[in-house]
């Protein structure tokens, strides 16, 4: 498979610093197999980056190669312009990654505080925290309401908002998501991606990972597509959007799966 | 039946006594369960090496010159050796047998448990003998307080003290787990240890808490039954883990307040089918519980019934 190479112009020479992460020819295993194959991917500072692909394509193995929680054996995963190949996950989330991960995965047996808690865990400025939580409250009100009920009570749109709740307590300049949109009623899902559009527009990077390809390049400035460890495309997602390939592997179908 | 209402008291404070001590057990069982979905078999001699290390604390204190200590202090000084000991044994276990083996089948690591709890057993029996270890402990406690009377009903000092030491340290658990950053961090990665992780949550430190406070309550369970019945064999582990791993899937195993009631419980009944069968059949209640529960409540009582552990 040739690699499409779409020209990307705005954003690398807008940006002069360091990206906020960058991969760089990554490989990574899971035991004797290998799921990334040489793997360059770069966010920048504010920017909403969606990564497209099948079923076990690698998606949700990138995100955890940025995490420091899959290990690359070779290549760099650069956090600010430092290696993060000797850094903790701990040490990742400290430097500002936070993650909503695929199928949410709330604490099923903590209250919805102590989920939300969880999320501030390495942080230790009870008072700011606090705002931040109320913050949270004001952006998803009906977590307030179910403040004190336990995780697994909530529906699938509460757990989804509380999952981006917690992970935003962190205080992230990057915010992974896995699949968002798993799962939900097309309502939910145009809710959860204005969501993710306001975080983004109060400076937050996202590095989103999509199934639903025309949903989320809507809303992406950039994006990847991952076949079988690979990355096939990359552009800007208006180019992505009109590339004929995408068209037809992506986006084609009319529903916009993959 | 005037008879057993009469007992009812005294078989009320033996229930209490082996209650406190089968929870301090399960507590151990149901926290390793719960973050590592494995049966730690090598539990039991923990609470066994729990009674030769107590033996030789006291042995210590009453050999060496040690200055006069007041006997209560004498008694949490060992019990906290003791707690302190076995939590680092736990320790060890964990770091040596267990996490060598995390991500491999559930099965390898059921053996290697095993394997630890061989190995233990015979070190003990090699350094210490066959022989039962008899606590010298008269002095500590006059016999003018060892039994007292209330309304014409005989308690024990000592059973009286088992109780208040395992269910203060059952409350100061519940605290610290409910809580604490410690102790959420643990609950934690109980429900979901990839979760934990992803919010920076040092998993591997969390597991040798978990195994810390499980071993420590474990060895604190063996000291008090040996100053109970002031002596200790190498042997008496197997049992013991039984029983806690009994009251552990009773009560919901992974589950730390499931484990408390599923002890208590289980000393409650023994010690009441005592006054009513002979007590020869002690032990048969226990495990006629333990069939009973997993063929129509495997996930106790109190336990969670999740389709599959996530
Ligand atoms: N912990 C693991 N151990 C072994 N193999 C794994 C592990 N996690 C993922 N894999 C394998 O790695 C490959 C990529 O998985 P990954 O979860 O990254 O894909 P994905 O694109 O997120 O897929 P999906 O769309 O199903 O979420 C798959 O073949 C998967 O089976
Ligand atoms: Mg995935």
């Amino acid at each position: 498979m040739t690699k499409h190479q779409i020209p990307n112009t705005k954003y690398q020479t807008l940006n002069t610093s360091h990206p906020l992460i960058e991969l760089i020819n990554v490989d990574i295993f899971y035991g004797s197999m290998q799921v990334l194959f040489s793997i360059s991917l770069r966010v920048f500072q504010g920017e909403l980056i969606c990564l497209l692909g099948g079923n076990a394509s690698g998606k949700s193995s990138t995100l955890k190669t940025i995490l420091g929680i899959c290990k690359p054996s070779k290549g760099r995963v650069l956090l600010n312009g430092q290696d993060t190949g000797k850094l903790k996950t701990r040490d990742v989330i400290s430097k500002g990654v936070s993650i909503v991960p695929e199928n949410r995965r709330i604490f099923p047996h903590m209250t919805v505080l102590e989920n939300l808690e969880m999320g501030a865990y390495l942080r230790n400025d009870r008072e700011e925290i606090r705002k931040d939580m109320e913050n949270i409250f004001d952006l998803f009100p009906i977590l307030r309401e179910r403040s004190l009920k336990q995780g697994i009570t909530l529906s699938g749109g509460e757990q989804q908002m509380l999952a981006m709740g917690r992970a935003l307590l962190s205080r992230p300049s990057l915010l992974l998501m896995d699949e968002p949109s798993m799962g939900l009623s097309p309502r939910l899902v145009d809710q959860q991606f204005e969501i993710i559009q306001k975080v983004n527009s109060m400076g937050t990077a996202v590095l989103m990972v999509e199934q639903n390809a025309s949903m989320a390049l809507s809303i992406a400035d950039r994006g990847y597509v991952l076949q079988t460890g690979s990355v096939v495309i990359e552009g800007n997602a208006e180019e992505l959007i009109n590339d004929p390939m995408m068209q037809e592997a992506y986006l084609g179908g009319g529903d916009g799966d993959v | 039946m005037d008879i057993i209402l009469q007992e009812l008291p005294q078989q009320l404070v033996n229930g209490l006594t082996l209650g406190g001590i089968y929870a301090l057990i399960a507590i151990g069982y149901s926290m390793v369960y719960g973050v590592l979905s494995m049966l730690n078999f090598a539990h039991g001699e923990v609470y066994m090496i729990g009674g030769f290390t107590g033996w030789w604390v006291l042995h210590y204190f009453s050999t060496q010159n040690v200055p006069f200590m007041h006997a209560s202090l004498v008694i949490t000084v060992t019990i906290l050796v003791v707690m302190l000991c076995c939590g680092m044994l736990g320790i060890l276990i964990e770091r040596v047998a267990y996490r060598p083996l995390r991500g491999a089948p559930r099965m390898n690591l059921l053996l290697s448990a095993l394997g630890v709890s061989i190995f233990l057993q015979n070190l003990v029996l090699t350094l210490q003998g066959a022989k039962v270890k008899v606590f010298h402990i008269s002095h500590l406690i006059p016999e003018s307080v060892r039994t007292f009377e209330i309304g014409g009903v005989v308690f024990s000092f000592m059973r009286l003290l088992v109780i208040a030491i395992s269910f203060g340290m059952m409350l100061i658990l519940s605290y610290v787990i409910k809580q604490t950053r410690a102790g959420k961090a643990m609950r934690a990665t109980a429900q979901d240890i990839e979760a934990a992780e992803f919010m920076g949550i040092d998993v591997d430190r969390i597991v040798m808490l978990v195994f810390f406070v499980g071993s420590a309550l474990g060895g604190a369970a063996g000291i008090l039954v040996s100053l109970l019945f002031t002596q200790v064999d190498y042997y008496v582990g197997f049992q013991a883990g039984l029983k806690g791993f009994t009251a552990a899937v009773l009560g919901g195993i992974g589950n730390i307040k499931g484990a408390m009631l599923g002890g208590i419980l289980l000393g409650l009944t023994e010690a009441l089918a005592v006054s009513v069968f002979p007590s020869a059949y002690k032990d048969v209640v226990a495990f006629t519980i333990l069939i009973i529960v997993l063929i129509f409540r495997p996930w106790g009582l109190v336990g969670e019934k999740l389709p599959e552990k996530v």
